[in-house]
């Protein structure tokens, strides 16, 4: 099951559906100097929640804005490799046509527009729709019964509301877009243990109730290999790892490295560090 | 009432009165600064060049008349009688909505992301570039501009107020200026009309999304092309506005791309990001200015008028440095 990157084409696909997002070793460079991602292929299946993990600066951010393409805001290019949702070629969509198409992205640290109130930041959310009134206020209900302190919230200021209120709101506004995917950027930053929990919970929700698919960056490996089906596990710029999230859980290296628990019983930090430095993948 | 108070009264009016066209050119600032962080040094200049194709419209002047000439040797200067006001208006409009899509298209696309002291800067060039433009299209001369709105000074207010007087006082009655008030009746509309605009329309709520977040506008699939497009457009508008009232006032000239510098306090004192600040911003320079000239000018020897809006914004810098109305700065910690 557990396999390494290089011989991994496709994670768990189903003989004959192409996936709903498929990165194809995608090579990212900021500024036309600063090499980023050297090679990352993923694949996120109908229905699934991937979770992409890794350290600080590993190019997760960049791999999921890669996709929604908020990398050319930042100056930065995807130079090799290719990006398929649904079947069609998306790394030369502008972000607001994703959007249209149904992927959309969730960004790390929440970014919900401080002036705006909790309902309007929603419907700024529904703005490339043309469905009318009525379907974006049936959906604007649906937000409310997936996060009720929302509801509560609505008519403040999202700047005055909690770190909890304002994720839920970010992804609560990527919802109403009607998405068939959200990439969702680092949900438990900054959040206490408890809201995390429940905000993976509504993730799970949506995930079965809505069939919504989601493609998950986490610094937070613990919650999210419990959530997500798959996992892949970044390091600099490349997938180490992938497989099964029960695989990836059980696997003596990442609870080495990423769960805190070693294989043979707690050791001095002195030593957890000189093994973690002999024993990466990538060095 | 006494003579003094009337007197008072009418230099506070006519203070107002002028803050309200001060307030027209600092809201076409606030608007562009609002949805995307640049100050537009360029505005008082679109005023000019919106004022400038208008008059160009209404007189039937061919645009670059004198470049034509001067290269093939003819001798255009009319194509005819020229279009009447309301007409001239809706393409001068035409106009300065091709000008915000070029805007964006030729500068503001290729510096997103970029620092705000990088767009100001590309806005002063804008700036110079349609001063060149205006004077290379229509010419350099001053024109006069006449669409139609009543001015000069209101008969029946004079006699109104004559006899507020006290019996047998030497008073005349108050002056005011009948173009002043269609200017403040238009302001008003105006500003009503944006604040709906950005209230309640879709279009309106991604522009403030825009102006608290760029990142994540583009996110939630808000095109910032589009609505850069949309805000200049709005932002030309206005201008369109301020150059009709300011060049029926005092003609269309060059200088008037120099009403910018004026705007400035009152930018400063009514906050950057607020259009109800721009308006009361405007009449406090407008009344402060004029009671300076009037009350304490004769003390100092006069001339107060051109230089007391800056001291006024200076204090304010001091003591309160977001303006009157601007936005609270709300940091979560």
């Amino acid at each position: 099951m557990l396999q390494k990157a290089s011989d991994n084409e496709n994670g768990s696909e189903k003989a004959g559906e192409p996936p709903l997002l498929e990165v194809n070793n995608i090579e990212v460079i900021y500024n036309h100097v600063i090499l980023v991602l050297k090679g990352v292929s993923l694949t996120v299946p109908k229905g699934g929640i991937v979770s992409i993990l890794g350290a600080n600066g590993a190019g997760k951010t960049t791999t999921l804005k890669a996709i929604s393409n908020l990398l050319r805001a930042e100056r930065g290019e995807v130079t090799k490799g290719n990006i398929k949702f649904q079947g069609d070629e998306i790394q030369d969509l502008s972000s607001a046509e994703l959007v249209k198409r149904g992927c959309i992205q969730v960004m790390e640290g929440r970014h919900c527009f401080g002036h705006l109130s909790i309902e309007e930041n929603l419907l700024t959310g529904a703005y490339t729709r043309g469905d009318g009134r009525g379907a974006i206020a049936a959906d604007l209900e649906m937000v409310y019964n997936y996060f009720p302190r929302l509801k509560v919230r609505r008519k403040s200021q999202a700047g005055y509301t909690s770190g909890g209120e304002q994720q839920m709101c970010a992804i609560g506004r990527a919802l109403m877009s009607r998405p068939s995917t959200i990439l969702l950027d680092e949900p438990s930053m900054g959040l206490a243990p408890q809201l995390v929990e429940e905000i993976f919970g509504i993730v799970q929700d949506l995930n079965s109730k809505e069939g919504v698919s989601f493609l998950l960056a986490e610094q937070n490996t613990n919650i999210a290999l419990r959530y997500a089906t798959y996992g892949y596990i970044l390091e600099s710029g490349r997938v180490v790892m992938d497989g099964e999230a029960k695989a990836l859980r059980e696997n003596e290296d990442v609870k080495e490295f990423y769960l805190g628990v070693g294989g043979e019983g707690r050791k001095s930090f002195r030593d957890v560090k000189h093994y973690k430095r002999r024993k990466r993948w990538l060095a | 009432m006494s003579v003094e108070l009337l007197n008072f009264f009418e230099t506070f009016l006519n203070g107002l009165m002028a803050g309200v066209m001060y307030s027209l050119v600092a809201l076409g600032f606030v608007l562009i600064f609002k949805a995307s962080g640049i100050f537009n040094f360029a505005q008082g200049v679109m005023a000019l060049f919106a004022a400038l194709t208008l008059v160009g419209f209404m007189t039937g002047q061919v645009p670059f008349s004198h470049l034509i000439n001067a290269i093939f040797g003819t001798e255009l200067h009319n194509w005819g009688a020229g279009l009447p006001a309301f007409l001239a208006i809706l393409l001068t409009m035409v106009v300065m909505v091709a000008l915000a899509f070029l805007i964006e298209k030729l500068v503001l696309k290729h510096l997103v992301n970029q620092e705000p002291i990088i767009l100001f800067m590309a806005t002063i060039g804008l700036a110079y570039f349609l001063e060149g433009l205006g004077d290379l299209m229509w010419g350099s001369d001053v024109k006069t501009l006449d669409v139609g709105l009543p001015s000069g000074g209101s008969f029946w207010w004079e006699d109104v107020t004559r006899t507020w007087a006290a019996q047998g006082a030497e008073y005349y009655g108050m002056y005011i200026d009948l173009l002043d008030v269609s200017a403040a009746l238009i302001a008003v509309v105006l500003v009503i009309a944006l604040s709906l605009f950005s209230q309640y329309t879709a279009t309106g709520r991604a522009l403030r999304a825009v102006a608290d977040d760029h990142q994540a506008a583009l996110s939630v699939g808000i095109s910032l092309r589009r609505i850069w497009v949309i805000v200049w457009s709005i932002a030309g508008f206005v201008a369109l506005v301020a150059g009709i009232m300011w060049g029926s006032k005092s003609g269309v000239q060059f200088s008037l791309s120099l009403i910018a510098l004026k705007a400035l306090p009152v930018l400063i004192l009514g906050g950057f990001t607020s259009i109800p600040g721009a308006i009361v911003g405007g009449l406090i320079i407008g009344v402060g200015e004029k009671l300076a000239e009037a009350y304490i000018g004769p003390m100092v020897g006069g001339a107060i008028e051109n230089w007391f809006a800056y001291v006024l914004a200076l204090a304010f810098l001091l003591f309160r440095p977001q303006g009157l109305f601007g936005d609270r700065i709300i940091e979560r910690i």
